[in-house]
């Protein structure tokens, strides 16, 4: 892996104890420009924006608060910012707005966020137990930002979206094996299950809300074969395995020149550790992921003793369920969203639906004690 | 679906296109209308390998996928090819978005 130049240490070295008044007046001023009201009905230059069910924006007013707490964060001693770094926005969606100060980062979690879930999942990822898997929080609590929870880590170069050749299959899937490996005497009473058929229902209902499609009768149908728990209406059979619940490449940062970790702690829990080997799994199975990077990811997780698939037999059996329910969530977010936008789909999208639609040829594959 | 020798939950599994049911009790396998035929035309096709087609080499041995995949191509995926168009675009695009 060859080394690559780190945003957040050349920020941080900015931070020198430079006491001029025009650092502190740069950082004042707000660098961020005035969101346009119709961002959540278009689709945002590389598709990752979201969209609340009525397709407004939900979260305008959180983002001048929310820079003033990451420059705070980031210059404790200091009555104002000393180091002159811009302050950048990351992300910004119902359910999670995130910031960036230099090395700092704030994210006020979805309003309506579980409280004590959200305190037991800041407790896994600062476990030491979770060092070198999870980004720790700074600090143990959440502040409070007009009803939505706001949490502080360090910040990390992504995945670099733009070259799929240098994708860190091997050392994500390393990850989640050591994730799921954790004992469970390290989870704390109160975690919550994870959230990923949680999610995959919540998409599902958006496709409802954005009226008729033609593209949506094959992943309703899809939608409609899987088991109960899979579609958020029964509990997960399988609750021993502590899971991410939202594995996808933008989960993965490096933090300074270190290695890379997993972020986003709004989904974890207990749970069935295929749903986080399931995302490249759909990816794969709708033709979007070449096979020897599938393989690749497969192995490396193999490898590291990974326990969600056999370690020697066909790992279809425990990844069919969760596959076919992440391909119907991205299949129903990507229906919503060129609903909302007003524009067809494009091909890669075309292919997910596609895949749902030979699903209901051929039903679920259960894996053992998960056929209800 | 239940076995019908010992009772127990039978399995779906997927092999070379074939949907193949197990019974996870006594291993019993069960074969719809076909299927016969299929797994024994593909074993005629695994003792007698013809050529392999001219400018289709199989660079990589096709992984296990399920019954509702997309068609494997069989190519090395890694630079272009069937998948290339399609990685680059669904890389940015899909593979980071929740």
């Amino acid at each position: 892996m060859k080394p690559r130049g780190d945003g957040g240490a050349a920020d941080g070295k900015k931070c020198g104890r430079s006491w001029g008044a025009a650092p502190a007046l740069l950082c004042l001023r707000t660098h961020l420009r005035p969101v346009p009201e119709t961002l959540w009905t278009r689709p945002r230059g590389t598709g990752t924006g979201s969209y609340d069910f009525r397709g407004t924006r939900v979260t305008a007013d959180v983002l001048p608060a929310l820079s003033a707490k990451v420059r705070a964060a980031a210059h404790p001693a200091a009555e104002a910012c000393v180091c002159g770094a811009d302050t950048s926005v990351l992300a910004d969606r119902p359910d999670g707005t995130v910031v960036r100060h230099g090395a700092t980062v704030a994210k006020a979690h979805a309003a309506g966020t579980d409280l004590a879930g959200l305190a037991a999942r800041l407790a896994v990822a600062a476990h030491p137990a979770l060092a070198g898997i999870l980004l720790p929080p700074h600090g143990p609590g959440a502040a409070e930002l007009d009803g939505r929870p706001v949490t502080f880590w360090s910040y990390g170069t992504p995945v670099d979206r733009e070259d799929p050749d240098a994708a860190p299959w091997e050392e994500a899937a390393a990850l989640l094996a050591r994730l799921h490996r954790t004992p469970d005497s390290v989870l704390p009473p109160g975690l919550p299950p994870m959230r990923g058929p949680a999610k995959a229902a919540r998409a599902v209902a958006r496709l409802r809300a954005a009226g008729p499609h033609p593209a949506a009768a094959p992943v309703l149908r899809a939608w409609a074969v899987l088991p109960a728990w899979a579609r958020d209406e029964a509990p997960m059979p399988d609750l021993g395995t502590l899971c991410h619940g939202d594995l996808h490449l933008g989960q993965l940062v490096r933090p300074g020149s270190g290695d890379w970790l997993l972020i986003d702690i709004d989904d974890l829990g207990r749970g069935d550790p295929a749903w986080d080997l399931a995302r490249p799994a759909a990816w794969f199975a709708c033709g979007l992921l070449p096979p020897d990077e599938w393989t690749r990811f497969l192995t490396a997780y193999r490898k590291a003793g990974g326990t969600a698939v056999p370690a020697d037999s066909d790992p279809w059996p425990a990844l069919d369920v969760p596959a076919r329910a992440l391909s119907v969530q991205t299949a129903a977010q990507a229906i919503a969203k060129s609903v909302a936008g007003g524009r067809p789909l494009d091909e890669v999208e075309t292919s997910v639906i596609d895949a749902c639609d030979r699903m209901a040829a051929h039903p679920p594959e259960l894996a053992p004690d998960f056929a209800t | 679906m239940q076995c019908p020798k010992c009772h127990a939950p039978m399995h779906t599994y997927n092999r070379n296109g074939v949907q193949i049911e197990q019974c996870s009790g006594c291993r019993g396998i069960f074969l719809d209308y076909g299927e016969l035929e299929s797994l024994t035309r593909l074993e005629g096709q695994w003792s007698q390998p013809g050529p392999p087609p001219p400018g289709a080499p199989q660079a990589y041995p096709s992984a296990p996928a399920p019954a509702w995949g997309a068609p494997q191509h069989g190519g090395h995926g890694g630079h272009g090819g069937h998948y290339g168009h399609k990685r680059q675009k669904g890389f940015g695009h899909m593979l980071f978005s929740s």
